[in-house]
């Protein structure tokens, strides 16, 4: 037991970490990569206020479905607003609600997956029933009933992605629990009298996080992928705001022609994105735990 | 076995209860009605009268509880009721689908198995070449493609190159078998893509897993041709957890295709699904959702029987 | 007849209008000299599906595009009438009013069949009306309210109908030339009410074949037509497809001729640009429209200064410009669709307040207003829009901004299609979307829906000038003092009270195949959907 522990501290120095990632990037070129384009859209979304020639909302007729020029960058849509400033507040979008689902479905998933791997018996039988109910049920019908009942703005469409997400990530952190509960140091913590919550938090968590970050990765993915189907449908993020799903609906379609730029970058926007989370995704698999499988 | 194969078995039933449980109150629950919707169209306002008339004629003016348990038993004996909106018996309306679906997942799957398996294979024999990113990078790239857009594209595509425009109206197979083909080999290939890009993903990480087995290594050393140990023995090995994403993916794809019926225009059960739910048509939505939720309940089971019968520890957990 | 063109700054537009030009030259002069053709299957979108056949008992015209061929209305409104508004006889060969207005008499045509080959009378008629204005227990009757006036029908002879009314009531013929009401027969209604939800048994040019749920509908020539020389058609395939670009690929790829509600101005450009001659457009008002409900009981909305604000925001005019390229909304329009008997002029319409030519004074006043009222800059208040990409969400957009530009700092929250009318009707909003379709442009159908009482007031606002003056309109015999409580009206609605604001009309756009012939687009796509007098031309 003592000696876990002190891997996992082991881990945490800092030089181990840039010898990790240094090495990371010689191993896995095609990870490094989606890694930094990842990083890249962060670092947009954050500075898209100052990025962003003009404002995403402010609708200017004078300058309908105008082509790319210097003047728009990546052309205007219906509205005459600035696609690249649309497609850079875009980002902001789909990564809060990206990482927001994620987050939190995967850890919900993951405190789900120990508890019923933990205490077994009974409760392991009850939450694997409901997280089969979870797992069966039409993820657009969940959508639309969430988005229906509680009404589509940011936060519910999160929880409405996040709850296809919760029984997957639990299904695998479980398995994985499921081996380090037989490991005998649990039983000596439990026979040291160490309380339920510490035994998991302490002891099993730490040894879940490989599949929880493997997990988290490709939920991002999914999740950005998600919100733009969900936009797309009329389900998501709602007008004026800028969002990639969004972007592609309604007039996108009907101008595929006359202005493909307005259906053009989104489209690209939204595949880079959910292509460079699972260059990262797989790689950082493939370095952890190359025997997981993440569905 | 047969015990572990009866409780598997019998485990489905609560799983099922469960989801028509949810489904019942979910639909319920969600804002509009049937009633209203039907008669609102696109005037607006109906009298309460005319509106309580039909409530009544449907039965959603008795209590809940009352309401579920008669669908619950009809269900039992395989009766599903009447649509609420065209008032047609719900098998019916489903059988009439049914054939389009099944025949486009099964299409799908052909495309995705012939793409998967051996690109999969490849790439992990040659592992971290340029053949495994090329392989990576489109398979990873099937799956950063939304589907309703490339879906788009291809009919696009057919539009402005050729002119021409795949048949808006399904001919059973066993009539017309071109006509039927025609219609359907886009979508196939659509869908197929992106379903092929998980499945290679899989392949390919259970065939590495493999290949670093023990016993290919001896196989190995032994001097086989290495093509006979990937025949032999590793492929056989890699197929269960391939199988089980192909199953999966399979069970998703008979009511899961919504926005490629859309596109496509495909009289599908996507289709029927998303129109069922925008109606507020109870008994065709409770119907529906069953179904979806048995038929991947149903593959779950077997894949389990499955690795059951291949790993005996299982049986005995 | 095809549509006069805006300039368009598209790209292509050069192409665009040299094929536009190709395409008038070339269907003009065919239109009016040629001779119908008799034969070949015309093959149209319908984008939504009947759910029963029963038009009596339903709103969608998902019901009249593919089953109207097959029935016969008392009267019906004049297939080549541009208008949408006169009324002709259909199974009624003549009639006459009574001097005090409230006896109606029709005479039956002689001869005409049902497609079991028995013979359609008086019966027919009386039981099909009854059905409607009186129907039975358990039956609903979604038009009973549009026939209060009825005390009772009657059919004194084989060959006569006759109606009599409570009291006069000037739109009564048109009334009759409802597209909802179809004939049906006496017997068969006898036996079993519900029989016309679930199958097809009329008097129309066409015959029923078949229908497959979720694909298509296929009618057939009816040899014994009453109207000897028709249907020009062998026959009909209707084909349901819900995606709009699904609609648009299948016109494209000739799959399809025609789609008979209507395709948004980009549709109609990349139709014309991709198949050039082989596509005829043809464009009208539509009368439909999106308002803007006010709730009346919710602060500051409760103040009518603040009301016309919102109003005075609007530049209606440009609006229609810019709009009229993206989305199925053009004419600047009161409560009367442009181009119809009863419309308001537009000199007289750029007197209502948000109307006025001189944007820059009408969004001063504006201003003025919510100043006076209290309401300070940057008031934020959330607008409910409905999930439906045309033209609600485009108009949404536009409202938003215009507000913006007088100092409102205006949230859009949409709501799902299917939550969005029990979202009106509890009256869950500040301000939101709210809707109207008519089949026939007439006052009393249009405005009935302002009434004090009626169901559709969402806004809840509560004016008896408005109840009294609807109903002066309704009873006026002489037209111009009708034409008077009408503007009083109109005024009244949008100028001084502004219950709602009126955004733009919607316009409908046919761009169909040029080889289908002898159809005319009216105002509204309930009309014209029987199909005896279209043909092919090759």
């Amino acid at each position: 037991m003592a000696v876990r522990v002190e891997a996992i501290r082991e881990v945490r120095e800092p030089s181990r970490w840039i010898r990790a990632v240094r090495d990371f990037c010689r191993k896995r070129p095609l990870g490094a990569i989606g890694a930094a384009v990842v990083v890249l859209m962060l670092l947009v979304a954050v500075t898209a206020p100052w990025l962003a020639p003009y404002n995403p909302v402010t609708v200017d007729f004078g300058a309908m479905l105008a082509a790319p020029s210097a003047k728009h960058w990546l052309g205007t849509d219906a509205f005459g607003r600035d696609v690249l400033s649309r497609l850079l507040y875009g980002s902001q979008t789909a990564l809060i609600v990206g990482f927001g689902a994620a987050l939190i479905g995967a850890t919900a998933g993951a405190v789900l997956g120990v508890g019923s791997a933990y205490f077994g018996g009974r409760i392991d039988l009850y939450l694997q029933r409901l997280m089969d109910i979870f797992l069966s049920f039409p993820l657009i019908i969940l959508a639309l009933a969430m988005v229906a009942i509680l009404g589509n703005n940011l936060p519910n469409l999160i929880t409405a992605i996040t709850i296809p997400m919760i029984p997957r990530c639990a299904l695998v952190t479980r398995s994985s629990a499921l081996a380090i509960r037989e490991m005998p140091y649990i039983d000596a913590a439990r026979a040291a009298g160490f309380g339920h919550a510490r035994i998991m938090l302490r002891h099993m968590l730490p040894n879940v996080m490989a599949p929880y970050l493997i997990m988290l990765t490709a939920f991002l993915g999914q999740a950005i992928l998600l919100e733009a189907s969900l936009s797309f449908l009329g389900l998501g993020v709602q007008e004026p705001t800028a969002a990639w799903g969004l972007m592609l609906r309604g007039a996108a379609v009907e101008f595929a022609e006359a202005a493909p730029w307005m259906a053009v970058f989104p489209g690209l926007a939204i595949s880079l994105a959910v292509f460079a989370f699972n260059l990262f995704g797989d790689s950082l698999r493939d370095a952890l735990d190359p025997k997981l499988r993440t569905l | 076995m047969w015990k572990y194969i009866l409780k598997r078995f019998l485990l489905m039933f609560p799983t099922l209860l469960g989801v028509a449980v949810v489904i019942f109150v979910l639909i319920r629950v969600v804002p509009g009605d049937v009633v209203e919707l039907r008669m609102a169209g696109d005037r607006g306002a109906v009298s309460e009268e005319a509106l309580a008339k039909e409530r009544a004629r449907f039965g959603l003016d008795r209590p809940v509880w009352e309401q579920f348990a008669t669908w619950l038993l009809g269900v039992a004996r395989l009766d599903f009721g009447r649509s609420m909106w065209t008032g047609a018996p719900i098998l019916e309306e489903i059988k009439l689908r049914f054939a389009l679906s099944l025949q486009l997942a099964v299409m799908a799957t052909i495309v995705a198995v012939l793409l998967a398996i051996p690109l999969g294979v490849i790439a992990a024999l040659k592992q971290d070449t340029w053949v495994d990113y090329a392989v990576r990078i489109f398979s990873i790239a099937g799956l950063a493609t939304p589907s309703f857009w490339l879906g788009i594209v291809f009919i696009l595509g057919l539009l402005i190159i050729f002119k021409w425009l795949p048949p808006m109206v399904y001919t059973p197979f066993w009539v017309n078998p071109w006509q039927n083909l025609l219609q359907l080999i886009w979508p196939a290939l659509a869908v197929g893509y992106r379903y092929s890009a998980v499945a290679t993903r899989m392949t390919r990480s259970a065939m590495l897993e493999v290949l670093r087995e023990d016993y290919i290594r001896t196989a190995r050393a032994k001097g086989l041709v290495e093509k006979l140990v990937l025949s032999r023995h590793a492929l056989k090995n890699a197929m269960l957890p391939v199988l089980t994403v192909i199953a999966l993916e399979f069970a998703f794809l008979i009511g899961g295709l919504v926005v490629t019926e859309q596109v496509f225009n495909l009289n599908g059960l996507g289709l029927l699904f998303v129109q069922a739910v925008a109606h507020r048509d109870y008994t065709l939505t409770q119907a529906l959702v069953l179904l979806v939720a048995s038929a991947f309940i149903f593959v779950n089971f077997l894949m389990d029987l499955m690795y059951a019968w291949l790993d005996p520890r299982i049986r005995f957990r | 007849m095809t549509h006069r063109y805006r300039e368009s700054r598209l790209i292509l537009a050069g192409c665009l209008a040299l094929s536009l030009a190709l395409g008038i030259a070339l269907t003009l002069p065919a239109m009016a000299q040629d001779k119908p053709r008799y034969g070949g299957e015309l093959v149209f979108v319908v984008p939504s599906e009947p759910p029963s056949y029963d038009a009596h008992q339903e709103e969608t015209f998902g019901v009249i595009h593919p089953v109207a061929p097959h029935y016969s209305l008392l009267l019906r409104v004049d297939p080549f009438d541009k208008t949408g508004t006169k009324p002709v006889g259909d199974l009624a060969e003549s009639w006459t009013i009574s001097k005090d207005g409230v006896t109606y008499t029709f005479k039956l045509r002689k001869g005409v069949k049902f497609h079991d080959g028995s013979e359609m009378t008086s019966r027919d008629v009386k039981a099909s009306y009854d059905k409607i204005i009186f129907p039975p227990m358990a039956m609903k009757s979604l038009r009973k309210g549009a026939y209060a006036a009825v005390e009772a029908v009657e059919a004194p002879d084989p060959q006569t109908v006759r109606f009599r009314l409570k009291w006069p009531e000037s739109s009564f013929l048109l009334n009759l030339a409802s597209p909802w009401n179809w004939i049906y027969k006496a017997d068969t209604l006898a036996k079993d009410p519900w029989w016309y939800e679930k199958n097809v048994m009329g008097t129309g040019p066409f015959k029923f074949v078949e229908h497959v749920r979720g694909s298509h509908w296929v009618g057939k020539k009816n040899p014994d037509y009453w109207d000897k020389g028709k249907p020009y058609l062998d026959g009909y395939r209707a084909i349901f497809i819900s995606s709009s670009s699904a609609q648009v690929a299948a016109v494209r790829g000739e799959r399809a001729m025609i789609q008979f509600r209507g395709f948004t101005p980009a549709d109609r450009d990349s139709l014309v640009q991709a198949l050039g001659p082989k596509i005829t457009v043809q464009e009208s008002a539509w009368d439909c429209v999106l308002m803007v409900a006010m709730h009346h009981e919710k602060r500051p909305f409760d103040d009518k200064r603040v009301r016309r604000a919102l109003t005075l925001a609007l530049d209606r005019y440009q609006g229609s410009q810019a709009l009229s390229r993206i989305a199925i909304v053009k004419e600047v329009a009161g409560v009367q669709v442009p181009g119809t008997p009863w419309a308001t002029p537009p000199d007289e319409l750029a007197k209502l307040a948000g109307y006025w030519r001189d944007i820059n004074a009408s969004r001063a006043e504006a201003r003025r207003l919510l100043k006076e009222a209290g309401v300070p800059e940057g008031f934020a208040f959330t607008f409910k829009n409905r999930g439906i990409p045309q033209p609600y969400e485009p108009l949404g957009i536009w409202m938003i901004d215009q507000w913006r530009q007088i100092g409102l700092n205006v949230k859009q929250e949409i709501i799902e299609a299917s939550a969005y009318h029990p979202m009106l009707k509890r009256g869950d909003f500040e301000v939101a979307m709210d809707f109207q379709c008519g089949f026939i442009v007439e006052p009393d159908l249009d405005l009935g829906r302002f009434l004090t009482n009626s169901d559709a007031n969402y806004g809840k606002h509560k004016d008896t000038v408005i109840d009294d003056l609807y109903v002066r309109q309704a009873r006026a015999i002489e037209p111009e003092e009708r034409r008077k409580h009408l503007r009083a009206l109109e005024k009244r609605l949008l100028d001084e009270e502004v219950h709602v604001l009126y955004t733009l009309q919607w316009h409908r756009i046919i761009p169909h195949s040029s080889k289908v012939k002898g159809w005319t687009i009216t105002p509204s796509h309930y009309l014209n959907n029987q199909l005896d007098t279209v043909w092919l031309s090759q």
